[in-house]
């Protein structure tokens, strides 16, 4: 039952990744577009996301209820050290939340909406910043059980330039899940080939981002880059990611919504796992104590398994709830062109 | 100093952070479980008669729905974290006990996310009964996952479902743990609460309204709506805060004596209403007694002992009086609304015209706030009752607390940060009110006349 569970937390990071990511994405690609292009990606970026954002958020929960459930030692170790950074971070959750909300809901249309945008923007960039800088802090090895002071305890770890070349890359990848999307839910023909350039840049941002990763690994003496090149079902994956992008191309060319959808999620899902392929089964990596994994911070088989049982029955809930969702919205659109104006 | 924060200010500032952040979710909490059942009768009674006000009045609620549901999405997500980044030695235990009703809860979450996409965005798009049911999902999924998180705090207050071995959890069960001896009462008072908090703050926000004069129609029957409601749950929660009484009683005889300010062990005990505890002198000054009331309400026996505070070593005390005040003020609060409940069913009856009366609108007005304050009292009561500890005779809130340094900046940042929130909702809801007024002008001069 362990690995049910396993399955049910890394794909529930991997979803986050992919449906909260875009609509992370949706913000950082709002926060750096210019002039006319502001206006319309704000318009493109509401109507995409509002039936759905709240859905896609629900993956962050599932990942810390079962991290806290099953994996205590994983999740208090993890509020301890980590603490500052995740405090930042819930501040960008939360207002990035409401203020997409306010945005959409607010009944008048003056300078709060301004405001609203801004802070939106602003904060998606942050929390996927964090959320990175957190992922990197976690595997750098540089969390200690016996620290010495408050910086080798609570910043040394994500603070460092492994940690915040992993937000970066993190940052980068959501942009450009977003931006394959968007171009997906852009109405005419000008709007797509907007989406298709910002895409474009998002790519080449992504594999700078990724290169400086390894260089940042080497810098900061993390194991990282060594182990990647070492590990056969790395390089195995990430060449995957490689030969998949020149078909995401062709697919986008020939304006194939879903397919482009879909390779994109299975990029994201190559990348993801190149990465934590090095790691697995660790979590958390102690520079000075036996590492946390999946196998030794399990809670007792009882609690594991009644988990596994939760997350199967309610998968057979919520699977079908949030496709039929999706399809509400998405047939409707390709049908009818709709605006998702709430009435 | 801030700067040089000892042992004691940061478990301070970690209770305070804590009780901020549930004292503000819980409002947003309430309101997203109960307010969809408001919009899911008002949307009924518009696809029966057809009628464009109901119409309006419910996609005025789902407007605040969305609203609130938003927020209370984000500090709810917020909670969840902060449960470790402050109580790190709680979770450390409490997750692989306690963490089964949070994996129900995180479903339910799902569910009703997902339906609230499905019912705000569904008008003309979805088959009209569909539509209605996906709104009423909405509401049964919120309360069905505010029970279960309130399961997991009833595991506090009557920890279950394990052995504690030498400051470890050993032969965990989590069923056992989830279905403890405190998880009926509170749940069903909480429910309850949320229903009575929402529905009178709705029914009250709607008699200002009146008052105002405008859109007469609209907020006569959004009043309407929401006080029948109301009623029934302010009239059965006594009912209920009775069962949760004589449970407390049973299982935590401390808390008991603390909401009552009890300080002798008695038999035939009086409940003293109002009064002031005196923690140091260990008596009650002023108040009024009422003779034996107490040991009949506690366990339903004119002549039954009640624990006093003085049979227990000072440090197992939580602060009394903070404890007796809230429950204090709990109980008026809920008195007042039963009050007004029966009244609202007594003009319902007789003379349905006093409805719009400006002395009963001006007595709804003032019930607004009260729900909500007996829900954070209440709450106070639980929490700040079962002090010292955090797992109720197991485990202390000052073991548990977060090692890291500077809580203090914790808390001055969400203080803030809620501070805005709520002044930014209100301010919605203004804009949203004053828009309504706006948009209908014919009504008014027709309700005018």
């Amino acid at each position: 039952m362990l690995y049910v569970v396993i399955l049910f937390l890394l794909a529930s990071v991997y979803l986050y990744c992919l449906l909260g990511g875009a609509d992370f994405g949706a913000g950082i690609i709002e926060l750096f577009a210019r002039g006319k292009s502001k206006l319309h990606t704000r318009a493109l970026v509401t109507r995409a996301m509002a039936p759905i954002w709240e859905a896609n958020h629900m993956w962050l929960i599932i990942t810390i209820v079962i991290l806290f459930n099953a994996f205590p030692p994983i999740y208090t170790r993890i509020s301890i050290t980590l603490y500052i950074p995740l405090i930042l971070m819930l501040l960008g959750i939360i207002l990035r939340g409401t203020s997409f909300t306010f945005r959409h809901y607010d009944i008048k249309t003056d300078f709060s909406q301004e405001v609203y945008s801004k802070i939106f923007e602003v904060a998606s960039f942050i929390v996927s910043f964090f959320l990175g800088m957190l992922i990197g802090a976690v595997v750098s090895g540089k969390i200690m059980l016996h620290p010495e002071g408050f910086w080798e305890a609570y910043m040394n770890p994500w603070l460092n330039w492994f940690s915040i070349s992993t937000g970066l890359f993190v940052t980068t990848i959501f942009a450009f899940i977003a931006s394959v999307f968007l171009i997906g839910d852009s109405d005419n023909e000008e709007l797509r080939k907007e989406f298709i350039g910002k895409s474009q840049k998002a790519t080449l941002l992504m594999i700078a981002a990724g290169g400086l990763v390894f260089v940042a690994s080497i810098i900061e003496n993390v194991d990282f880059a060594f182990d990647f090149i070492s590990n056969p079902f790395s390089i195995g994956l990430i060449a995957a990611a490689t030969v998949v992008l020149p078909i995401l191309w062709m697919v986008i060319k020939r304006g194939k919504k879903w397919s482009s959808r879909i390779i994109t999620g299975a990029q994201l899902l190559f990348i993801i796992s190149a990465f934590y392929a090095v790691y697995f089964p660790k979590i958390v990596v102690f520079k000075d104590a036996e590492d946390l994994t999946l196998f030794n911070s399990a809670a007792p088989d009882i609690t594991v398994s009644l988990l596994a049982w939760a997350l199967m029955l309610g998968s057979l809930l919520i699977f079908p709830a949030l496709i039929y969702l999706l399809r509400v919205f998405k047939h409707l659109e390709d049908k009818n062109g709709w605006t998702s104006t709430p009435s | 100093m801030i700067f040089r924060s000892t042992k004691l200010d940061n478990l301070l500032a970690a209770r305070f952070t804590m009780g901020y952040s549930m004292a503000f979710h819980i409002i947003f909490a309430c309101i997203g479980m109960t307010m969809p059942f408001l919009m899911v009768v008002s949307h009924w009674l518009y696809i029966k008669r057809k009628d464009e006000i109901y119409l309006r009045l419910t996609k005025t609620w789902s407007k605040g729905v969305a609203i609130f549901f938003a927020i209370g999405a984000v500090s709810g997500t917020a909670l969840s974290f902060e449960l470790g980044l402050l109580w790190p030695g709680f979770m450390k235990h409490a997750g692989a006990i306690i963490g089964m009703p949070f994996s129900w809860e995180g479903t339910a979450f799902f569910i009703e996310a997902v339906c609230l996409g499905l019912f705000l965005y569904g008008w003309n798009k979805l088959n009209p009964y569909l539509h209605w049911a996906s709104g009423l999902m909405v509401g049964i999924s919120g309360v069905a996952s505010g029970i279960f998180v309130v399961t997991a705090n009833a595991w506090m207050n009557s920890p279950a479902g394990f052995d504690w071995v030498n400051g470890q959890a050993v032969n965990i069960d989590p069923w056992a743990a989830m279905f403890n001896d405190a998880w009926v009462s509170q749940t069903l008072h909480m429910t309850i609460a949320a229903f009575e908090a929402t529905a009178f703050g709705v029914a009250g926000l709607h008699a200002i309204l009146l008052l105002r004069k405008k859109n007469v129609l609209l907020h006569k029957r959004a009043m309407i709506i929401a006080l029948a409601i109301g009623s029934v749950a302010a009239i059965i929660q006594p009912l209920s805060g009775d069962f949760s009484a004589k449970d407390v009683a049973k299982r935590q005889p401390i808390k008991l004596a603390a909401m009552e300010g009890q300080f002798e062990t008695e038999k035939g005990a009086g409940l003293t209403i109002g009064g002031i505890p005196n923690q140091e002198k260990r008596t009650m000054e002023y108040g009024i007694k009422i003779p034996k009331a107490l040991s009949f309400l506690a366990y339903g026996d004119f002549d039954a002992e009640v624990k006093g505070l003085n049979d227990f070593p000072e440090e197992y005390l939580p602060p009394v009086a903070f404890v007796h005040f809230s429950f204090q003020v709990m109980v008026a609060c809920g008195t007042f609304l039963a009050a007004l409940g029966i009244i609202f069913w007594i003009i319902w009856f007789k003379t349905k015209d006093f409805l719009l009366h400006p002395k009963f609108l001006k007595v709804v007005a003032v019930g607004t706030p009260l729900g909500f304050i007996a829900v954070e009292t209440g709450w106070i009561v639980t929490e700040v009752g079962r002090q010292p500890w955090i797992i109720y005779e197991i485990l202390t809130t000052a073991e548990s607390v977060s090692p890291v340094p500077g809580q203090i900046f914790h808390l001055i940042v969400f203080v803030i940060s809620y501070m805005i929130l709520a002044f930014a909702a209100v301010w919605l809801m203004r804009r949203q009110i004053k828009a309504l007024d706006n948009d209908f002008p014919e009504e008014q001069l027709k309700t005018a006349e």
